[in-house]
């Protein structure tokens, strides 16, 4: 192992979630909602399977949530990352589910509906990459 | 009966050996693997008509019919959702023949899934891709979500949280598979059971849900089938394997494995959405069935399984299995062959032939007198029969 501290992957953007990434480049939380019926998704997809628009927009988001599922992957060892790191499933005020890590929290203390808010950690190539920390300790 | 059609059977199976480096490559284990179920069934590798496999296979239809001298290939289909799928292949298969598009189906799946790409390591490009039913892994790549194992355990992980199900909880699943390739020649784990003190002596994969032993084997091999009209399946070889029903969902939002996003973490939609239509199809309950496979890439899928299939409320599945669910003798023995994690990951496809086997009555670890049997993998499941 190198003394230099690893740091996450860069994301991996696609044509659909290029928007987030970008968003967080600028720290912006962003998140996808139908432009006609105005309902929340994810994944992001080109029509909402409510109204079937095919408008949407991108909108900056409160950045609060809880955790509703988390897990620490321990073996083998993920990629970027020195120690395991948390992975948790957000659930937003917005009303969707994300994906991050939690971070500044020791996985013993993790809860599930634990209160958590949006930050930012840098990656390999310093891009930035949203994760969430527990409110407690914002 | 679930299908129409014609009344259609399984008659024939397959495999190569499993191992962790079979030495040869993918196109040659699904050729030896459909000829094999060909000369089980006693039906000429030319009289296949139809092919079905997994989206995610990697051998073409057409560089199997050139080994097999297939001359005539009248339908193929694929299935998505990579092992979750596998059961799908026997309701496309069937239907095929059902409809009469197609006589003699072959279905099969091959791979050199340890030596030769490793699906249970962690990745760190793209991941998976269309057919595999996990389409948004992408974005957990650099939050260092990488590998099945820890996809698997954050879609776990609220189900076990609400219910109190435990990593102990989930070894009895482990104990009772292994018990079951102790004794099953095929088995990779053959004549290694193990104690639920092994499986809670055994390194996490990921804290605090998964060990090493909740989780399948990456494995090399083969494995195929046949599926002819009944009426021709009673001249063949084999004790004809009716199939009874055979269905498949896919709910909205779902994934396969990074199954992050559907609204109600505490349950196995697909699965619960599945078991009704199957059961009426088949015209039979889930307490008429003999033996099981339920799918077992990680142990927590196989309780959420069976409380979706109904065999008991939510949350209870652990209070089943230390009560003996699963036993020879007990109710619904499962996965007898020592299943995905005692004998090998053949994506699902070693477990429905042993069910196969189960019907004939010619199991390692005989279920006595079985004669109806259910296979499930999540989001696909199918009920078969002795004629």
């Amino acid at each position: 192992m190198s003394d230099t501290p690893q740091k996450p992957l860069d994301p991996m953007p696609t044509e659909f979630d290029q928007w987030y990434w970008n968003g967080a480049e600028e720290g912006q939380f962003l998140g996808e909602r139908c432009g006609s019926c105005q309902v929340f998704r994810n994944p992001p997809r080109p029509m909402c399977p409510h109204c079937h628009s095919l408008e949407k927009e991108h909108v900056e988001l409160s950045g609060k949530g809880k955790v509703v599922s988390w897990a620490r992957p321990v073996h083998p060892k993920s990629f970027g990352f020195d120690e395991p790191p948390i992975v948790a499933l957000i659930d937003l005020e917005e009303g969707y589910r994300v994906l991050a890590n939690l971070i500044d929290v020791d996985a013993t203390e993790v809860r599930n509906d634990m209160a958590v808010t949006v930050d930012y950690l840098p990656t390999m190539k310093g891009r930035k990459l949203p994760v969430f920390r527990p409110v407690e300790n914002a | 009966m679930g299908f129409h059609g014609r009344e259609v059977a399984i008659v024939g199976i397959g495999q190569t050996e499993f191992s962790k480096n079979s030495g040869r490559p993918e196109l040659q284990l699904a050729a030896e693997c459909s000829l094999a179920a060909c000369r089980d069934a006693g039906i000429q590798p030319k009289d296949i008509d139809g092919m079905v496999t997994f989206t995610i296979d990697n051998n073409d239809e057409t560089g199997l019919s050139r080994c097999l001298g297939v001359e005539d290939l009248a339908y193929t289909a694929r299935v998505p959702g990579g092992g979750a799928g596998s059961v799908a292949t026997l309701q496309h298969a069937a239907a095929a023949v059902s409809a009469g598009i197609a006589d003699t189906v072959l279905v099969w799946r091959a791979m050199n899934e340890r030596s030769q790409y490793r699906f249970g390591q962690p990745h760190s490009q793209g991941g998976p891709s269309v057919g595999t039913g996990a389409t948004s892994i992408a974005s957990s790549i650099p939050y260092g979500a990488q590998s099945p194992a820890s996809w698997l355990a954050l879609s776990a992980q609220n189900y076990m949280h609400t219910y109190g199900v435990t990593n102990r909880d989930l070894g009895l699943v482990t104990v009772l598979q292994r018990a079951y390739a102790a004794t099953n020649p095929n088995a990779f784990f053959y004549e290694k059971p193990i104690t639920i003190e092994d499986h809670q002596n055994s390194r996490w994969v990921v804290e605090p849900l998964l060990r090493v032993f909740d989780c399948c084997q990456e494995s090399d091999g083969g494995v195929a089938y046949i599926v002819t009209s009944l009426e021709r399946a009673r001249d063949l070889k084999q004790k004809p394997v009716k199939v009874l029903a055979a269905s498949m969902s896919l709910p909205t939002n779902h994934e396969v494995i990074s199954n992050f996003y559907r609204d109600d973490l505490r349950v196995m939609t697909e699965t619960k959405q599945v078991a009704p239509r199957l059961f009426k199809q088949a015209g039979l309950s889930p307490s008429d069935m003999d033996v099981a496979m339920i799918y077992d890439a990680f142990t927590p899928a196989v309780l959420m399984q069976i409380e979706a299939l109904g065999y008991c409320g939510q949350g209870e599945a652990k209070d089943l299995l230390a009560d003996g669910f699963g036993e020879i003798g007990r109710a619904l023995p499962f996965n007898t062959n020592g299943g995905l994690i005692g004998e090998a990951y053949i994506h699902g496809m070693n477990s429905m032939v042993e069910i196969v086997r189960q019907i004939r009555g010619t199991a390692a670890n005989q279920v006595s007198g079985a004669t109806t049997g259910l296979m499930t993998s999540g989001m696909a499941a199918a009920i078969v029969g002795a004629d």
